[in-house]
């Protein structure tokens, strides 16, 4: 195990990126360790453990926005903001069911990641909610991206950028989110029984209707039920609810036998589906998450045969979940089924020695590289920050 | 106004133009490459309209592949290259120099493919915005970002610098709403970033293209995201006493778990200008006014505007007023919608772009109000006061050359006071040369520095779009 930093301000982070910079040692960024699992395997001789700048900078509700420190677990700013009626309008994961760790996963790491939940499909991903971001570049200079307002054009979108790159670009020590209020009620509708091209049919006509579908999801036969089961979600002030789930079911019930679970259930469900509950065992299994067009689903998974042991669907189709033997076939086999330019796939839970010898994400053209390349030098010359995460050398 | 400075063309570019000119010509015909005066001369500007550059020529490429070799003719001439859709910036992003070629997408407006099914669009960089939304309508569908020059501006443009419009506040702006581009990089290699697919791993080069003026490549196909839409909307109007009764108004809706689809303001100024022009029945005898939308079915659109009604009542609404029809709907908004050109016809005006945090607003105006009376001059305030993002018109007199320099004072004061108050210089109207010189109120030289050395790893020689976003004097460390 490397040595740990763990820094309490801003300058100390300041301080330890300098010195490891002119050590010319590597740094590994840890949250809350709850992603250990996820990505390429760093290669730093030292951590800077986040944990300790956990607190609010601000919240103003009235403003729909919170600032915290990096090192905030999600659940802790899910709790101070639901006090004011409000939530995270991305639906974070929570990776504890995935990769069996019990760290808590920080705001950092949600960033970090950009791995965003079933509300992706209506609201956004993690990086259309988050308005602003204070990192440490690598050479240890504070740079702040962005603001606290929900319109801002001045200058290169450096938030953006920095969702999703893994902690490879700077030390994320502030956040400053986007919120939304949370719904009164929500109600889901479940279609049971339908296959994987109805059911992204089904789901596509829910998204395609005048009702502001929040979430549109399949999980198969034996994931909770016997028959597979196709869940639309409403959510608002519950007049709205009813109303629009009333005119939804018809829809619907075209496709399959619909009935509607309410509240808490519905709760229960989405949450499950978030946390890819149904696919955390058994553990040896490796876990891929797909990205394509919903249309283009169907015959994607035609294509994976038997190489899918299992698999579940979110956004309407357009994230496939999927299990396969950690095999170097099998992830041949899934890269090739990706059409060429219309999708990606990630792998999000295998071996630390099967991520270090596979692509981890989609690999990129040589032209993609030799931009990634030179993002990561204009904000980390000296490589020391998470190295090697995303991609070699990256 | 004259206080912007542009650098001094480049004399070796200047005296090999004809030599240029001819390189150019044996990539594009004569009709889709501008040479002469009279040609160029409607490229010198764009909406900031007080600062004039006659162009080397202009390019009118159709197709990717011609934008390439546009790109890498000009990185083998060394000759900077300035991208422009429609010319509608108001920020002067699109101002040409004397030793730049200008590429004009506008030859390139396909409409490539619409997918419902899979609710994207995917067009050719010269298209406009309203034309996307226009061609879904039919099938219930729309592109969400509508900025008032809609129906003229490109949506290549929109992703230059990542436009809003009203309706954000519930769908976001264009970088919200973007699922992919095509991109020809300064040495002419094309990259297709992005797609239908969402989120792509790696880092996030599409956010990082969306709103950076056209100085990393210019975008030459765009897929956005279609939305379908609701079953109906519906505006309402109201007045009150005092700008600071609307903004507590607006914050209070917000504070109660509701996000209209639009919250828009105008000042007493702005709300009798707009109304001479386009007749939309606004209240004459208030201070202020807030146009809220809500969407869904009438039922639904009814208890979203009981609950909103309740709280204007309770921070003294004076007059409401719903729409009745689907033609008042439209023109409550084309009253919003021409704030920008009915000014126009009552004065000289500069439009400034800055957002404050929601709960800054009322302290945001009455500094407005202030720095205007300073220098004398009229303001009118128009703006989405969902988003903080203000629109105060300065009025001048343009061939008054000590008022339009005080109008400029004025303008910057406000951006200054925008800034302080923890806001930013721009919200959806882009940085150009009209707010570079600013960019050091907002950003420190370290967080300057690390946004060019950005810049650098795409266009390291700073030939795409030069001499905006980032002031002259600072360099890459």
């Amino acid at each position: 195990m490397s040595e740990s930093e763990r820094p309490v301000s801003g300058e100390q982070v300041e301080r330890i990126v300098r010195s490891a910079c002119a050590e010319g040692m590597r740094l590994d960024v840890v949250g809350g360790d709850a992603l250990e699992g996820y990505g390429r395997l760093r290669e730093g001789a030292r951590r800077i453990a986040m944990t300790e700048l956990s607190g609010v900078v601000f919240y103003a509700p009235a403003e729909m926005t919170i600032c915290a420190q990096a090192g905030a677990s999600i659940d802790s700013i899910e709790a101070v903001i639901a006090q004011r009626g409000q939530m995270l309008p991305f639906e974070p994961m929570r990776p504890h069911a995935l990769w069996g760790r019990d760290g808590e996963p920080t705001v950092g790491g949600m960033v970090a990641t950009n791995l965003s939940g079933p509300r992706r499909v209506s609201t956004g991903a993690v990086r259309d909610g988050i308005l602003g971001l204070k990192l440490v570049n690598g050479i240890g200079q504070t740079i702040r991206c962005g603001g606290r307002v929900m319109k801002n054009v001045t200058g290169l979108d450096l938030t953006k950028l920095n969702c999703g790159a893994n902690g490879t670009l700077g030390v994320l020590t502030e956040v400053t989110l986007k919120l939304q209020p949370k719904p009164e009620t929500e109600a889901t509708l479940v279609v049971s029984g339908l296959d994987n091209e109805q059911a992204v049919e089904a789901m596509t006509a829910a998204l395609g209707s005048p009702y502001g579908v929040s979430g549109a999801a399949w999980l198969g036969p034996g994931m909770g039920d016997p028959l597979s089961r196709t869940a639309l979600r409403l959510e608002g002030f519950s007049e709205s609810v009813a109303y629009r789930a009333g005119r939804l079911a018809p829809l619907m019930q075209a496709f399959g036998e619909t009935r509607a679970i309410e509240w808490h259930e519905s709760q229960a469900l989405w949450r499950s589906i978030r946390d890819v509950e149904h696919l955390a065992e058994p553990r040896d299994r490796a876990i891929w998450r797909v990205n394509l067009a919903p249309s283009e689903t169907p015959d994607f998974l035609v294509r994976l045969g038997a190489t899918a042991l299992a698999h579940s669907l979110d956004w309407g189709g357009g994230l496939i979940w999927l299990a396969t033997k950690e095999t170097e076939a099998a992830a041949a086999t899934v890269r090739a089924a990706v059409p060429s330019r219309k999708g990606h796939a990630t792998l999000m839970r295998a071996s630390g020695a099967f991520r270090q010898r596979t692509d981890v994400f989609q690999p990129p053209s040589d032209l993609e590289l030799k931009l990634a390349r030179g993002v990561k030098a204009s904000f980390d010359p000296g490589a020391v920050l998470n190295f090697g995460r995303i991609y070699p050398g990256v | 106004m004259s206080h912007i400075a542009f650098p001094r063309p480049d004399p070796k570019i200047l005296s090999r133009r004809d030599s240029i000119l001819e390189g150019l010509s044996a990539i594009l015909p004569p009709e889709r490459l501008i040479v002469d005066e009279s040609g160029r001369r409607a490229f010198e500007t764009d909406a900031l309209t007080a600062y004039r550059r006659l162009p080397l020529a202009v390019a009118l490429p159709r197709t990717t592949e011609e934008v390439a070799r546009v790109m890498r003719y000009c990185r083998d001439q060394k000759v900077n290259v300035v991208p422009r859709g429609a010319g509608t910036s108001l920020s002067g992003g699109a101002i040409p120099q004397e030793d730049a070629v200008v590429v004009a997408l506008t030859k390139m407006s396909r409409i490539l493919e619409i997918n419902l099914a899979d609710r994207y669009a995917c067009v050719q960089a010269g298209v406009t915005n309203l034309a996307i939304s226009d061609e879904v309508a039919p099938e219930g569908f729309f592109y969400a970002p509508d900025p008032s020059s809609q129906l003229a501006c490109t949506i290549g443009g929109n992703v230059g610098m990542n436009s809003g419009g009203a309706h954000c506040l519930k769908y976001g702006v264009t970088t919200n709403n973007l699922l992919g581009v095509r991109f020809v990089t300064v040495n002419g290699e094309v990259l297709d970033l992005g797609g239908p697919a969402m989120d792509a791993p790696g880092y996030d080069l599409l956010g990082l293209v969306c709103g950076s003026e056209g100085q990393l490549g210019i975008v030459t196909e765009v897929t956005v995201r279609l939305i379908r839409s609701a079953e109906g909307a519906r505006p309402v109007l109201f007045g009150f006493d005092s700008s600071e009764e609307a903004g507590e108004c607006v914050a209070a809706i917000i504070g109660a778990g509701i996000v209209p689809v639009a919250m828009e303001f105008m000042d007493r100024e702005a709300i009798h200008i707009c109304e001479n022009f386009a007749r939309a029945g606004y209240p004459l005898d208030v201070e202020a006014m807030l146009i809220v939308e809500v969407e869904g079915s009438e039922a639904e659109i009814d208890a979203q505007l009981g609950r909103i009604g309740a709280i204007a009542h309770a921070h003294n609404v004076r007059s409401v007023k719903e729409s009745m029809s689907a033609m008042e709907s439209a023109q409550i908004w084309k009253g919003r919608k021409s704030a920008f050109g009915a000014t126009g016809r009552i004065a000289d005006y500069i439009c400034m772009d800055g957002t404050v945090p929601t709960g800054q607003l009322p302290e945001a105006l009455r500094r407005t109000r202030e720095i205007c009376n300073s220098y004398g001059l009229r303001v009118a305030n128009v703006f989405h006061a969902g988003d903080g993002n203000m629109h105060p018109l300065v009025l001048y007199n343009a061939n008054d050359r000590i008022e339009s320099d005080k109008a400029e004072a004025a303008g910057m004061a406000i951006l200054c006071m925008c800034v302080e108050l923890g806001g930013c210089l721009t919200g959806e109207h882009g940085v150009g040369i009209e707010k570079r010189d600013l960019m050091p109120r907002q950003f420190s030289p370290e967080e300057l520095d690390q946004q060019r050395r950005v810049r650098a790893a795409f266009d390291p020689e700073e030939r795409l779009n030069p001499a905006k976003v980032f002031p002259l004097t600072q360099r890459v460390a």
